[in-house]
């Protein structure tokens, strides 16, 4: 078969793959709505879950949506639809795709117009992201069992192990908002976006904590997350304008 | 005669049998694509871009697997794991869904609110995804995504995701979140990390917290 990069079959293949994967999401909601109801978890908290998901996922499927756009230039279609569908982030993805454009000798945003470099793109990546899907069926129950090892020993501790997880991711993506902070040091005050979009997006959080509170309008916090996520988007648009 | 299986227990059996039967598919895919194009890969430029890539991809996978698995919850897991975009979408939207259910990942509570939260995640992804490409084969949607107006918002989706998480939860845990806090902003702002370290960063932190969280917790502080 001659190769392009949108080849009416690449699309059917990748197709097929995405539908499978949703099918494994659906068996799994299904599944654990089932059983909430068996135990008897309030359908209302179950109803609010599943709006809350949907609304705060919109927008950063949509800047996934824009990662795929930005790989079609050189892999067409398909294959990112595939990569960032399916496990890919877009800065690993991106770091593959380009780092074996380069070593394929080929100009970068250029589209690939032979299969064995296609090929080639397609190994790299799939192998680069391999690594969660083979241990993750492996050590779940493991890791699971550990944990309610650690919870059965000493509760109040394994409730602070996990407080201190979370804790832990959320301050290294505070301090990657602050990553090029030294350089407004030096002029460059566009190094302030992200800090000002982050703080945009804390007192949108307060905002609604307050409003709940005073107003006591529990439902609002249901909605919080979502509201300060595309409310920060939102301002990163004029804050980009005034100090980019 | 067979032994009925608690909730948690069928999802890991289930979680085995997709993740194992993904993973395949999932492997299937460039090995198909070279049968039909009838094209091997450059052997050359593949094995240089390997060793370029792999080592990084499989240190920070192997990590990923051990930080975030106990967060997630086991359906998360298997869910997340397979879907992707964990640290930007999965996991924030799964411990809000938690925090607001007032639920634990360890109980069986937890664990349906996580999956349920996640696998609509997943789903909704999905499906606006695949609407995009859909679009943008027949539209001009890819233009008008990358158009300059909306491109400082997809820019900043972490820090607008993460300020509004930040309050949540570093509010409710103020004792035990100074120390990383001050740790990550010293890190970022004197050394020369760039952004794209936070995927290795983000365990350093976890790691951290633990041992931090452990001292305070032995003196009593917390």
């Amino acid at each position: 078969m001659e190769f392009r990069i949108n080849h009416p079959v690449l699309y059917i293949m990748v197709a097929v793959l995405i539908a499978v994967v949703l099918a494994q999401s659906v068996y799994f909601l299904v599944r654990a709505y089932r059983r909430a109801l068996e135990i008897g978890m309030d359908k209302a908290r179950l109803k609010k879950t599943i709006t809350s998901a949907v609304l705060f996922t919109i927008a950063p499927a949509i800047s996934i949506l824009v990662g795929v756009v930005a790989l079609s230039k050189s892999l067409g279609l398909p294959l990112p639809w595939l990569r960032l569908s399916v496990i890919g982030s877009l800065s690993y993805e991106t770091i593959a795709a380009s780092t074996t454009i380069n070593e394929l000798k080929l100009g970068i945003g250029e589209a690939i117009n032979s299969a064995s470099a296609f090929v080639t793109v397609a190994w790299v990546m799939t192998l680069g992201i391999i690594m969660g899907l083979v241990l993750t069926p492996l050590l779940t129950k493991k890791i699971q069992g550990g944990m309610k090892k650690l919870e059965k020993m000493d509760k109040r501790w394994s409730e602070i192990f996990s407080n201190a997880m979370f804790l832990g991711m959320i301050s290294a993506f505070l301090g990657y908002v602050f990553w090029d902070f030294s350089s407004v040091f030096s002029g460059k005050i566009s190094a302030l976006i992200p800090v000002l979009v982050m703080l945009s997006s804390a007192v949108l959080m307060l905002i609604c904590g307050l409003f709940a509170k005073v107003f006591k309008q529990r439902w609002i916090t249901d909605y919080a997350l979502p509201i300060s996520l595309v409310g920060g988007m939102a301002m990163a648009i004029p804050i980009t304008n005034w100090l980019g | 005669m067979k032994k009925k299986l608690t909730y948690l227990e069928s999802v890991h059996r289930d979680g085995k049998i997709w993740g194992f039967s993904l993973l395949a598919l999932i492997l299937a895919f460039p090995l198909v694509l070279s049968i039909i194009f009838n094209a091997v890969p450059e052997w050359k430029a593949f094995s240089r871009a390997v060793i370029a890539v792999l080592p990084m991809y499989w240190a920070v996978g192997i990590i990923e697997t051990f930080t975030y698995i106990p967060m997630l919850g086991a359906g998360g897991a298997y869910l997340s794991f397979v879907t992707g975009n964990i640290s930007n979408l999965k996991l924030p939207c799964a411990l809000d869904a938690m925090q607001k259910a007032n639920v634990k990942a360890n109980s069986e509570e937890g664990e349906i609110i996580s999956t349920i939260s996640i696998a609509v995640s997943s789903i909704v992804t999905t499906l606006i995804v695949a609407l995009g490409v859909i679009l943008m084969m027949v539209t001009n949607l890819g233009a008008v995504l990358e158009s300059e107006v909306l491109q400082p918002a997809f820019d900043q989706l972490l820090p607008a995701l993460f300020g509004g998480l930040a309050v949540v939860f570093v509010s409710q845990n103020i004792k035990l979140a100074i120390a990383p806090m001050l740790l990550m902003l010293s890190l970022f702002i004197f050394t020369p990390l760039t952004s794209g370290e936070v995927g290795i960063m983000a365990p350093v932190g976890v790691i951290f917290t633990l041992i931090i969280a452990r001292i305070l917790y032995k003196k009593g502080k917390i």
